[in-house]
Formats: C-alpha cells, sequence, structure tokens
C-alpha cells in the first residue's frame, strides 16, 4: 500500500496515543520535527490521550508511543493502561529504551538524593504528600514494565526516523531504521 | 499568611484532578477540593516528578556539563546549553570569545527563541485562543486548529521549523545538540548552510509580524477579557544591556516594579545571590525566590517574554520595538498585567528573534572560522545566565582540581515564575469557578492561565518534587473563604 496515495473517505483513522514518563519532552519535540508532514499525519491518524491533545486517559487505540523511563509510580500506571489500550506499544528514544540520562541516578541512593536536595540545600523536608506519586528507586527502561513491540533509539530519535517508523508502521511494513537514521546520540 | 494552604476538613471534600496538566512541556496536575456547594476550598498544582540533576551531575567532568544539562529540557534544551557553557568559558579561564563565536551563539538561541515560541503559541496555546477555551475537547489542539484555520497552522509549523534549522546548523542537531563548548564553538556556520536560511528569513518575519497582528486582532475582539483574564500587578524582571535594551544572550539583571519603576538595574548577574534570595518555608519542600531588597511577600515577580518586554526600554529591531510600543500602550503609561498578555508579548518576541537572525545572517562575521577564544587562568566558581524562552535561567557550578563539578544550583524559569502562576491561577479560580458546577471548560480556565506561562514542568522537575501554587478563594462579599498554597521555588 502506497502511503501517499489519498486515502478512501471509509478508510479508518490509525489512532495514536503518546506519553511522557520520566523524559525530557525532547522526543515529543522531535516527533513535531517532522514539521508539515504533520498535517499529513492527521489525514492518516488522529490521537487520543498526548500532551498535545486534552485527552487526559487514554481509550483503545492502534499505536503508543512511549517517551521516557519509568520513576515513579504514576509511571508505572501510565503505561499499563497505555499497554492494555494499544495494539503497538514502542519505546521511543533513549530514557525509554535504556532508562537514559535519568538513569545516572541509579548509583545514589534515591534517600539519600531526596535529603540531599530538599533538606541539605533548602533547608526543608523531603516531599511527601499522597498527591504525589511514590518515587522509585531506579529509573527503568519501560521494558521492564510492559511488552514493548518496537525500540526506536536515540537522544532523541531524529523526526525524520520517527516519521519512517510511523509511515511503515501504519502502510502495513515492517518498520526499519538504517543508518544514518538509526542513531543512539 | 500561609495557614490556609490546605483545606480545614478535606475528609469531607470532593476531589477534581486536572492530570496530567496537557498542552504545556512536562507533567503536571492540578488538584481541587470542593464542598457539596461547588466550594473550592483547595487548589494545587502539583509537579509530580523527581529527576536529582544537581545531585548526579556532582562529580562529572565539566566539559561534559553543557550537552547533559540540556537533558533537562526538550523544550529548550539551547537554553541549558548556553547557560551553562557561559559559566564553563569561566570555568575553564577562557576569555572574551571571537565575534564569530559569540555570533554563533547568539543565532543559536535566537533560532530556539523562534521555535519554542512558536511551539508554544501554536501546537500548544492557540486552540485556547482559536477554538475556545470551552471547545470540543477531542478538537482542542493542533489538529483541530489545522483544520479551521490551515493558514495559520501552516504557519506556525513553518515558523517552528525554521527556528529547529537555524540550531541544527549552529548547534549540528536539531534538539540536544552540541555546538557550544567552554571557550567558543566547535562548529562554523558554511555558505550554504548561511544562505539556507538567509533564503528563507524574510517569509518568516512576515509570517512573525502577522501573527503578532492576529494576537492583537483577537484582543480587540474582548479587550476587556483579555486585559483581565488571569490579571494581577507583580514586579518583573529580565536581562538588558548596557543601553536598556531588551538581549536574549547576554547583560545585567533589571527588575521592574508593577509601575515600571527600577528596583534594580545593570546588576551584575554571577552577583545573583546578592539581589535575589531564596528563602525556604516551613511548608516548603523548596525555596522561594524574591527580591532580597523588598522581602519575600513584595518581592516576588515574574519572569518570560510580558516581563521582558516591559522591563527594558526598547528592543532593539523597528518592526518588534513598534509592535511593543502598540501593546504597552493599551496599558496607559503603566505595565500591562492581564496573564493572556504573554502570548502578545511571545510573538513580539519571535518577531525581535526573527529580525535579529536576518541581521546575522547578514553580518560576514557569521561566516568567519576564528570560533575558540584564548585560554587564561582557571576559575573554580562560575555563573552563566541566560534569557530562556520562558524568562530569566541561572546556572552556577563549582569544579574543582581535577574538572569535577562539586555543586550545581539551577535556577529555572519556571521556578522564577511559580508565585506569578500562584497569582494567575488564584485571579481565575475567583472569577470563574467558585460556586459553579465545574465542567472540563471551566476547568480549562485554569490550565489556559497555566499554559500563557508557557511552563517548563520538564525544567522545573529537575530536582522538584511539586510545585507551589496558592489560591485564594472569596464569597461574593469579597471575604476570604479559602486560601490553598502549595510550596514552590528554585530546586536546587
Amino acid at each position: 500500500m502506497m502511503l501517499h496515495a489519498a486515502p478512501t473517505p471509509v478508510r479508518k483513522k490509525v489512532r495514536i496515543a503518546t506519553t511522557s514518563l520520566s523524559g525530557c519532552f525532547g522526543c515529543h519535540m522531535s516527533f513535531l520535527d517532522i514539521d508539515e508532514r504533520l498535517l499529513e499525519l492527521a489525514e492518516l491518524a488522529e490521537f487520543d490521550r498526548s500532551p498535545l491533545t486534552d485527552i487526559k486517559h487514554c481509550g483503545p487505540c492502534d499505536v503508543a508511543i512511549v517517551e521516557g523511563g519509568v520513576c515513579n509510580a504514576e509511571n508505572v500506571h501510565v503505561l499499563r493502561e497505555l499497554r492494555a489500550n494499544a495494539k503497538v506499544l514502542v519505546a521511543l528514544g533513549a530514557c525509554a529504551v535504556n532508562g537514559g540520562l535519568p538513569a545516572q541516578r541509579n548509583h545514589l541512593d534515591v534517600g539519600e538524593c531526596l535529603t540531599r536536595v530538599y533538606c541539605d540545600r533548602a533547608g526543608g523536608k523531603v516531599p511527601n504528600d499522597p498527591e504525589l506519586p511514590l518515587l522509585l528507586d531506579k529509573v527503568h527502561p519501560i521494558n521492564e514494565v510492559v511488552r514493548v513491540d518496537y525500540f526506536v533509539p536515540g537522544c532523541p530519535p531524529s523526526g525524520d526516523a520517527i516519521w519512517k517508523y510511523l509511515t511503515d508502521l501504519i502502510s502495513g511494513r515492517m518498520p526499519r531504521l538504517e543508518h544514518p537514521m538509526l542513531r543512539f546520540d | 499568611m500561609f495557614q490556609l494552604e490546605t483545606a480545614e476538613n478535606p475528609q469531607k471534600l470532593r476531589r477534581i484532578a486536572i492530570d496530567p496538566v496537557t498542552r504545556v512541556e512536562g507533567h503536571g496536575k492540578v488538584t481541587l477540593l470542593l464542598d457539596d456547594a461547588d466550594r473550592i476550598h483547595q487548589v494545587r498544582l502539583h509537579i509530580v516528578e523527581f529527576r536529582g540533576f544537581e545531585v548526579f551531575i556532582e562529580g562529572r567532568p565539566f566539559w561534559e556539563v553543557p550537552v547533559t544539562v540540556q537533558r533537562l529540557c526538550g523544550i529548550c534544551p539551547v537554553s541549558h546549553h548556553l547557560a551553562a557553557v557561559k559559566a564553563m568559558d569561566i570555568i575553564a579561564g577562557y576569555g572574551q570569545l571571537p565575534p564569530t563565536a559569540e555570533k554563533l551563539r547568539r543565532l543559536m538561541h535566537y533560532g530556539q527563541v523562534v521555535q519554542s515560541h512558536a511551539v508554544h503559541f501554536f501546537h500548544l496555546a492557540s486552540p485556547d485562543l482559536l477554538l475556545g477555551f470551552d471547545s470540543d475537547l477531542t478538537r482542542r489542539n493542533i489538529v483541530g486548529v489545522a483544520q479551521d484555520f490551515p493558514e495559520i497552522a501552516k504557519q506556525g509549523v513553518l515558523l517552528r521549523k525554521y527556528g529547529q534549522e537555524v540550531i541544527r546548523h549552529t548547534a549540528g542537531k536539531r534538539i540536544h545538540g552540541t555546538g557550544a563548548i567552554p571557550g567558543g564553538m566547535n562548529k562554523a556556520l558554511t555558505v550554504a548552510e548561511r544562505d539556507e536560511l538567509r533564503r528563507d528569513i524574510d517569509q518568516m518575519i512576515e509570517w512573525s509580524l502577522a501573527s503578532v497582528h492576529m494576537v492583537a486582532a483577537l484582543h480587540r475582539t474582548k479587550p476587556e477579557f483579555y486585559n483581565h483574564f488571569g490579571e494581577f500587578e507583580s514586579s518583573m524582571m529580565g536581562l538588558v544591556d548596557e543601553r536598556g535594551a531588551l538581549d536574549f544572550y547576554h547583560g545585567g539583571l533589571r527588575a521592574v516594579d508593577n509601575t515600571g519603576k527600577t528596583i534594580f538595574d545593570h546588576v551584575d548577574y554571577s552577583t545573583y545571590e546578592e539581589v535575589l534570595e531564596e528563602q525556604a518555608k516551613s511548608w516548603s519542600y523548596m525555596k522561594f525566590p524574591h527580591i532580597r531588597s523588598l522581602g519575600a511577600e513584595q518581592g516576588w515577580y515574574k519572569v518570560g517574554p510580558l516581563a521582558r518586554v516591559q522591563a527594558c526600554d526598547f528592543i532593539p529591531s523597528p518592526l518588534a520595538d513598534l509592535e511593543r510600543k502598540k501593546m504597552m500602550a493599551l496599558g496607559h503609561g503603566k505595565p500591562v498585567m492581564g496573564t493572556l498578555f504573554f502570548h502578545w508579548a511571545r510573538l513580539i518576541e519571535v518577531l525581535h528573534a526573527a529580525e535579529l537572525i536576518r541581521d546575522l545572517l547578514d553580518d560576514p562575521d557569521i561566516l568567519g572560522t576564528d570560533l575558540m577564544a584564548d585560554k587564561g587562568t582557571r576559575k573554580g566558581e562560575a555563573v552563566g545566565v541566560i534569557e530562556a524562552p520562558r524568562g530569566t535561567l541561572f546556572h552556577h557550578y563549582r569544579v574543582n582540581e581535577d574538572d569535577q563539578v562539586t555543586f550545581c544550583n539551577l535556577i529555572v524559569s519556571t521556578t522564577n515564575n511559580n508565585q506569578a502562576m500562584n497569582e494567575a491561577i488564584r485571579s481565575v479560580a475567583r472569577t470563574y469557578l467558585d460556586g459553579r458546577e465545574v465542567t472540563e471548560g471551566l476547568l480549562n480556565h485554569i490550565e489556559v492561565a497555566i499554559r500563557a506561562y508557557d511552563p517548563c514542568l520538564s525544567c522545573a522537575t529537575h530536582a522538584l518534587g511539586q510545585m507551589p501554587l496558592e489560591v485564594d478563594l472569596v464569597d461574593a462579599d469579597g471575604r476570604l473563604v479559602s486560601r490553598g498554597r502549595r510550596n514552590m521555588g528554585p530546586a536546587a
């Protein structure tokens, strides 16, 4: 099937959910780096839950794009909700794939980390409120929590790589990234 | 004065959560507690992440920092990249940068102002303004804007693309580039790259100007609403150059009060701790930034486009300065304070940045290859400050003899704005929410006020567990019913 073929009126749009867990939002920005192809994508796909929309919880969808690793209990809940609803789940970018830079805290004791930031420096107490999700002792890649169908590396993956991946997927091809799109920086 | 931070009997109240706050950068949620009569007793904005950058950056080599700290934020990585590298220039002992190196850094930064402001306005905030605060939530996004206003959406997407291309040509990558290094730049601009950027800049200036005019036209449709939505009085802070002109990359700190009167001016930012104070409060896990001479209650301020544009004496580019004058005329000699003016000021800054990009591309220095400063004596401590798209950004480092970072303090733009955001949401809650049946559209009014500040919750989470918020709720007679307050401040 050709991607650029004019979609027929009856064609159902692919429903895409996106979320940023313990990431910097850079992968979402890189997703917007598909530039004017965003408008083309809007012809083929529609968004479910995403930081770009006002849908707060995801419903049944075709593709879930996950940026960021898992650093707290809320990340676990959001990730599981996406997995339960999505046919295909993709780990987008270094943090989702292997924890990324935030995982540099993994060699530190998280309690000590909190004490240093909030007590030693700010002279206060460590935040503790029911509204704050429980912090995990380590930052985990998302495949330690749910099954992941695809991994797209990069910090962030380029807009071109994301476009190639998505259009392969939407048109039924096996998604494939080769150099120079497949890179890890 | 903060004793009403928390509802007295929360167990009897109903909880409503806006979770997550959407169309902002990063992760946040708002919780509201209401009684049976829909009176609101508590409103809190929470940042729910902890990342601890300042802690794990300790022990890392200093030259790595400009590349690592930008991973705080994928929306404005260039800000962290440049603020860190400005500090590391000094630590590594480099003197005055060659003109080409500074101009390339400026070009990168102006590209960043264009892309960050464009993504915020067009992709994130414009659905509220163009489609309506309480319009259908399934369409209240950039795709909905593209369907109803295809030309505006296209211009927004292409403005952002242009800014990203400026960054790519100067930093090597659109997001998390590596162009700036302690002492200068590691990449020159080629003639082909310059020509490619020069080809489109006039179009970008035209579209930027059109976007300023669009917001001005929106204002004319409902001037009272735009003037007063989320309005409150506050001081303002930003960098200005020696002439008092707006400068995004370098300058002295200036603060003005709510009448425009100067509080301090041309302050060397390496002494920020002398003019700004970060207070720890008993109810807060965070410090709270304010102007030292005015104290905690009077000394809070706002930063970002609306503060910068009004704190400076003029904008040093003709089209943007003219638009600045038009906007400020609405204040009749006083600064304008309505929250939605942030959007107007932000687009004026896009126009200014586009004019600056054009001037730099026309400057022969931009193609130079002398990219590194001469090396002098190393220092153990330095401060780098820049006007990030969202406001003044402070990076403060100490480095030991072994090149390892031993101390890192970051005051990000969004935490500078915390009290101001509290005030904005307080104003909105007082006017629109209290005593009414809460609908999704009304809740979005809260988010609209948060969005106007373009908060970067990604940046703000670097060490922060939650962001403070204070909301006063008064009854019809103006009597204080409740005040909700949440800690905030620079995560340091």
